[in-house]
């Protein structure tokens, strides 16, 4: 599997006259494999959104490195690397530049010097990608939470990007449009096999993902399938993570004394295990 | 202090070719010492509403009325800062709107706007900050060097410092991660209890409105359209799917799990606690 993006051993501080005060970013290494769906998760002030700033080449860590299909990033390459990657951000007013829908998709494709006419393709193609292709002239500013954060998918999809990265991109949202943003992103994992790469606290979100990297304290606490990750229980509690809905209600319920088997993710078995452990006999 | 909505209707930019009508007849009574969910879909009304409750919005017809207050659109209001220091509001991420140098100084500008003298501003603010949970030693940092979840305690302090005795709070938990959503909704649970506040939650959670409210008003294309207690708002799933709104998620689990058991529990549960315990008593039942 081709590597996309890898972090190695980086370490970032804010304050880097002061070396009392703790670094925001400590030690963290991972790779992101090719048609993989990674979700960094963690509390809010755990590192994650400094580690994306790292990822796109906002920030520069003091320690380690960042490579973009095996190229390390610096100064000169910055960005040429940031166009393989397509970001999109927490709030959805903060990223439109154009009047209309498809301006703004193709402003970005603008600013690399696509022609024109292959321009109108891409941006057609990307916007039909999200499902957003019959509101070409309308004004994102009319545009509710979900459908603004479809556009910026497509605005980064124009691009061709080999990762699609999402800091925070559906905790704006209504549960509707999260549900919206998020069937989206898993059809076009499905139809193209694109590289994914979600920052998030959202546990639906996370469930999603292939991996996880678990973040406390600015070090990668653990790093697992779901299961793993979830399998921690009520450590993940103490570092500020809600467990999913089925092993939080099998632990109220073991506390409350019903006998439960336990160890599973899904509401259907959850279900099938409160019905055969205690009502089918 | 109660705050009541008579035939309330608003529109957007009157006289403008770009008039928007955003509230339709709306009647509301938000008794004093009430904790009053207002949930709604995108674009239902609810931020509208909002607005009028400290009267940021005068209504463009009907009245509203903040404890001895009128507003009314052809009323020009004497003077709305006592109306504007009785209820708080907390807007969606207030931490966007801290602009001073230090976390104290920016708790102490609300109640300093309000004529409070600097000494008894530094105390409430030095009490406020500890209520809401902020360390003592995050007083003298500037406030953009706080996390996200510091950066809205201060906000949520600032709002307290003025002692309003109605706090309006909008969407307060959105970005927050699990623990500190959870934090700062047992916080507000917490001073509606014990400070005898009324508070007044703007949300899209179902499940913050479910667990914390005792009366919940549901908007809908401008309009009021349903208002009651948690259970009675909540027992009827196809009435809310008609106002694009679900039931919370605890609910649909107790009917699916209803439907499996083939009976149901004698109780309809808002809490995974709740049901937690109303399951355990069924199975215990059951055994005997």
């Amino acid at each position: 599997m081709d590597e996309i993006l890898s972090l190695k051993n980086i370490a970032f501080t804010y304050t880097p006259d002061q070396p009392e005060v703790k670094n925001a970013v400590e030690d963290v290494s991972f790779t992101v494999y090719e048609g993989e769906w990674i979700a960094i998760v963690g509390h809010n002030g755990s590192g994650k959104s400094t580690l994306a700033r790292i990822i796109n080449g906002l920030l520069f860590p003091q320690q380690g490195s960042v490579s973009v299909l095996g190229q390390p990033m610096n100064e000169e390459n910055l960005w040429d690397i940031r166009s393989k990657m397509g970001m999109v951000f927490q709030n959805p007013d903060n990223q439109f530049v154009g009047a209309t829908v498809q301006d703004d998709v193709a402003f970005a494709l603008e600013n690399n010097g696509v022609p024109h006419k292959e321009m109108v393709k891409r941006v057609h193609e990307a916007l039909a990608q999200v499902k957003m292709e019959d509101f070409l002239d309308n004004e994102p500013q009319h545009l509710s939470g979900g459908q603004k954060q479809r556009v910026a998918i497509a605005g980064a999809l124009a691009l061709r990007p080999r990762i699609l990265i999402l800091d925070e991109a559906t905790s704006m949202l209504d549960p509707q449009g999260r549900a919206e943003v998020l069937n989206t992103v898993h059809k076009l994992r499905e139809e193209t096999g694109l590289t994914v790469l979600s920052i998030t606290h959202d546990l639906e979100e996370a469930m999603l993902a292939d991996r996880l990297l678990f973040m406390n304290g600015g070090r990668k606490f653990a790093e697992g399938t779901p299961q793993q990750i979830f399998d921690l229980g009520d450590e993940l509690v103490k570092l500020g993570l809600d467990l999913p809905f089925p092993i939080k209600m099998v632990k109220l319920l073991q506390q409350q004394g019903v006998t439960l088997e336990g160890g599973y993710m899904t509401e259907e078995e959850l279900v099938n295990d409160i019905w055969i452990s205690n009502f089918k006999k | 202090m109660d705050i009541e909505l008579q035939k309330v209707s608003y529109s957007y930019g009157v006289g403008t070719p770009f008039e928007k009508r955003a509230l339709f007849d709306v009647d509301l009574l938000i008794p004093s010492g009430s904790y009053q969910a207002i949930i709604g879909h995108t674009g239902s009304g609810k931020s509208t509403i909002l607005q009028h409750l400290n009267a940021l919005l005068k209504p463009t017809e009907g009245t509203v009325r903040i404890g001895s207050a009128i507003i009314e659109y052809k009323k020009k209001p004497k003077d709305l800062r006592p109306v504007r220091q009785k209820v708080g509001i907390v807007f969606q991420f207030p931490e966007h709107q801290l602009f001073e140098e230090t976390v104290l100084k920016d708790i102490m500008f609300g109640p300093m706007n309000f004529g409070v003298d600097e000494k008894e501003a530094e105390e409430r603010a030095r009490k406020m900050s500890k209520l809401v949970g902020l360390p003592e030693e995050v007083l003298e940092k500037s406030p953009f060097d706080l996390s996200g979840g510091q950066m809205r305690r201060v906000a949520i302090a600032g709002v307290l410092a003025m002692k309003p005795d109605v706090i309006v709070l909008d969407e307060p938990t959105a970005g927050l991660d699990p623990r500190g959503r959870k934090e700062i909704m047992e916080l507000f649970y917490k001073l509606y209890k014990e400070q005898n506040l009324t508070m007044i939650l703007v949300t899209h959670s179902m499940e913050d409105a479910a667990r914390y409210a005792d009366h919940i008003a549901i908007m809908y294309n401008g309009r009021c359209v349903l208002t009651g207690k948690p259970l009675e708002i909540f027992s009827d799933a196809t009435k809310l799917a008609e106002f694009r709104l679900e039931v919370p998620h605890i609910i649909r689990f107790q009917k699916r799990l209803e439907a499996r058991l083939g009976f149901s529990l004698p109780k309809l549960c808002l809490t995974e606690e709740e049901l937690a315990e109303t399951l355990a008593k069924a199975v215990k039942e059951r055994e005997q």
